[in-house]
């Protein structure tokens, strides 16, 4: 009768201290990109669920966010139920975010005035728990702050992504700063690859997962999020990946699979 | 005309003079438009005043009148004499010139309000045919043409009428002589159909000792939720909007009121709502009384809430939405519902949060950027005319070389909107520097036609 293979130290550590912590018997979920790539480098097998996440857009795009912005319409339309958006500039052009799979019958937006109106709201529809996603743009994210918004999070198990967006190119330097967020990234634009005929091809983004609590960082170059419903689930070419916005099995299925039919 | 007030009526007018006719008589003379509906409600509002102040049973009496029902009610005014004096010097105190009589019956005091001698009268119980032996026939009642069917017969007073045999009268009339007749004089019961108040959902609270702290406030608004919401509740209501008053010691109030999308009478909520705006009160030197009122209430249903058979419901938001827009304002808070547009600008609008869903979508032809400028921004472009994407352009100082570009999607000016608009045209180009970044760049015109647009190059939006 063979031995039953000793549980590694590291993993008994882990639990003693999410023991401690007093999480013990909630088992985190998680939102899975997947994409095994993006998955395998994440704590848990994807996008921790009742958790904050940062977003910010790289180079040029700090200022705009459109990538950033993209990027979480992707991750939220993949969630289940309504999401709030939080802005203080009213520049969301919500066809695009339809076309990355989130109608626009899904999202709330709340245009706030200030920075602490943002923040108050974010953590009103954190706390809140009936959300699927709170995205919300917002410049300034101290650590005090970001952790009541984690906790409000942890608490009701919300989806939380915090777009990070400032008012000047200096201002991007905040990004560094430690915040309590479980995951950050920075996505940049990259060219496209250059097709046959003129026309410009599927957007690529670099996806630098700058911390993850409990991860390693990493870069990832994926192809933008695809609204359409072409599933190219692990359309692995050399270094580049499809970053699907609808899953087979996520709330936009219906809606996916209405649009190949009609393709 | 159909009313004229003192002034008029002494140099001569009197209701019934055609308009024209006094208008040549007096040049000088104020005509108003009769407003029947004004009149009725304004009638309704003066009864309620009297209702909360005189007497529980009120009633407005068409076209000119109010009935009051003073049974039990006089003492506390000091009298039935005293009470008349009283009501007719406050309606005088605010402009309205009124006749009161205190009868047996509504019939008897309707006449001698009317058409008795006094202003104001007060008939000992039993006196109401006496009295009303002078009076016209006119004062029962009676439809006009009853009326003037009496005056053929020359009856014109009550008491030779009272003394006719009924049978002749009830075949040429009708039933309704005789029945006034018995109204007036109280021998056939008449009732009074009591105007009901919509009675404010309310609660109120004294203090014996002035409170100012925030929690102290909190902790009364929690006591003063249940027992509203409970009311709330036994009426199959909900509240739309909830006024808190508190009245300070140097007899200032604050007001607090906090709106809801829909019907709610959940005291958490309802709390919840108050308790965030308690930075927004000023106590002053304390508060000693605060008062609750649902000042907007709908009707509001049981509902089933969730079964265990069948898909979860969605979870209810509205909570959250009424949070939010306490917070933010209710402008502030809004859904993008698509609008069959081709201009970008014009492509969305805004719908309540809380709005049903709508069945469209937005066209899903060609990729929309993530961002729209909120005014297109003037470029510098070289392109080739006419429907070339441009080779390179300058936005904000800086130079991108275009390195590949989709397009052009042409946009017609949407004459039926605007004027404006009649003819132009613009030629959206999705295009991609050299650095991955991509934007979305129109040219105002189609690139042929002056009158299309300036052919001038503008940056609208920013894809990701």
């Amino acid at each position: 009768m063979p031995e039953p293979e000793p549980r590694p130290a590291l993993e008994v550590l882990r639990e003693q201290i999410s023991r401690l912590e007093g999480r013990a018997g909630r088992r985190r979920a998680v939102l899975p990109f997947g994409l095994a790539e993006i998955d395998g480098r994440l704590p848990g097998g994807g996008l921790a669920l009742g958790a904050l996440h940062e977003v910010a857009g790289g180079g040029g795009d700090a200022l705009h966010a459109a990538a950033a912005g993209q990027f979480a319409a992707g991750i939220a339309a993949r969630t289940r139920g309504r999401v709030l958006w939080i802005v203080t500039r009213r520049d969301v052009f919500a066809p695009a975010l339809m076309q990355a799979g989130l109608s626009g019958r899904r999202v709330i937006y709340v245009e706030a005035r200030s920075d602490v109106d943002v923040l108050a709201c974010f953590e009103e529809g954190l706390r809140h728990g009936g959300l699927g996603a709170v995205v919300a743009e917002v410049a300034r994210l101290s650590m005090t702050a970001s952790r009541r918004l984690q906790l409000a999070a942890e608490r009701s198990g919300a989806l939380g992504i915090a777009i990070r967006r400032w008012r000047r190119p200096a201002g991007a330097a905040d990004f560094g700063q430690p915040t309590a967020s479980v995951t950050r990234w920075r996505v940049s634009v990259l060219p496209s690859v250059m097709l046959p005929v003129p026309g410009v091809g599927r957007p690529r983004w670099r996806l630098e997962l700058i911390r993850a609590r409990a991860g390693d960082e990493a870069v990832f170059d994926v192809e933008a999020c695809d609204g359409q419903g072409r599933l190219a689930c692990g359309r692995l070419v050399e270094n580049r990946l499809a970053l699907p916005a609808v899953l087979a099995d996520g709330p936009g299925a219906e809606e996916a699979g209405r649009r190949r039919a009609r393709a | 005309m159909l009313s004229v007030d003192p002034a008029a009526r002494r140099v001569g007018l009197r209701p019934g003079t055609p308009v024209a006719k006094a208008q040549a008589l007096h040049p000088g003379l104020t005509v108003m438009d009769a407003d029947p509906q004004g009149d009725r409600e304004g009638l309704e509002k003066l009864a309620l005043w009297f209702q909360q102040r005189i007497a529980p049973i009120v009633a407005p009496d068409p076209p000119d009148g109010i009935v009051l029902d003073t049974t039990g009610a006089d003492h506390l005014h000091g009298g039935e004499q005293a009470m008349l004096a009283a009501m007719v010097q406050r309606l005088r105190d605010t402009g309205i010139a009124a006749r009161a009589a205190v009868a047996d019956t509504l019939g008897a005091a309707h006449a001698l309000a009317r058409h008795g001698r006094a202003r104001m009268l007060v008939v000992p119980p039993g006196g109401a045919v006496a009295a009303m032996a002078e009076l016209p026939v006119a004062a029962l009642r009676l439809p006009d043409d009853i009326v003037d069917g009496l005056q053929a017969l020359g009856v014109s007073r009550i008491s030779p009428l009272a003394g006719m045999p009924r049978a002749p009268l009830a075949l040429r009339f009708g039933p309704e002589v005789a029945r006034r007749l018995d109204q007036a004089f109280g021998r056939v019961g008449e009732a009074i159909v009591p105007l009901r108040p919509v009675e404010p959902v309310e609660v109120g609270r004294n203090f014996a000792e002035p409170i100012g702290a925030a929690e102290t406030i909190a902790r009364m608004i929690g006591t003063l939720v249940p027992p509203l919401c409970r009311m709330l509740e036994e009426r199959g209501q909900g509240g739309r909007c909830f006024d808190l008053l508190l009245h300070r010691v140097d007899s200032r109030a604050e007001a607090v009121r906090v709106a809801t999308g829909r019907p709610v009478r959940d005291a958490g909520r309802v709390n919840r709502l108050l308790c965030e705006k308690i930075e927004t009160i000023d106590p002053g030197f304390g508060i000693e009384r605060m008062v609750l009122t649902a000042s907007w209430t709908e009707p509001m249903g049981m509902r089933q809430a969730v079964s265990l058979l069948g898909e979860a419901e969605e979870p209810d938001i509205s909570d959250l939405v009424d949070i939010l827009a306490n917070r933010v304002g209710t402008q502030a808070l809004y859904r993008l519902a698509p609008v069959e547009s081709d201009m970008p600008e014009r492509a969305c609008c805004r719908v309540p949060a809380l709005a049903p869903d709508e069945t469209k979508e937005w066209p899903d032809r060609w990729p929309r950027p993530m961002r729209l400028l909120p005014r297109p921004e003037p470029v510098q472009a070289m392109a080739e005319l006419p429907d070339q994407p441009p080779v390179f352009f300058i936005w904000r100082g800086v130079r991108r070389k275009v390195r590949c570009a989709d397009g052009p999607e042409r946009v017609f000016g949407e004459w039926w909107k605007e004027d404006a608009e009649w003819t132009t045209a613009r030629d959206y180009f999705r295009v991609e520097d050299i650095s991955g970044a991509r934007f979305w760049i129109y040219r105002a015109g189609d690139g042929e036609h002056g009158e299309t647009g300036s052919q001038g190059w503008f940056l609208h939006g920013i894809f990701g």
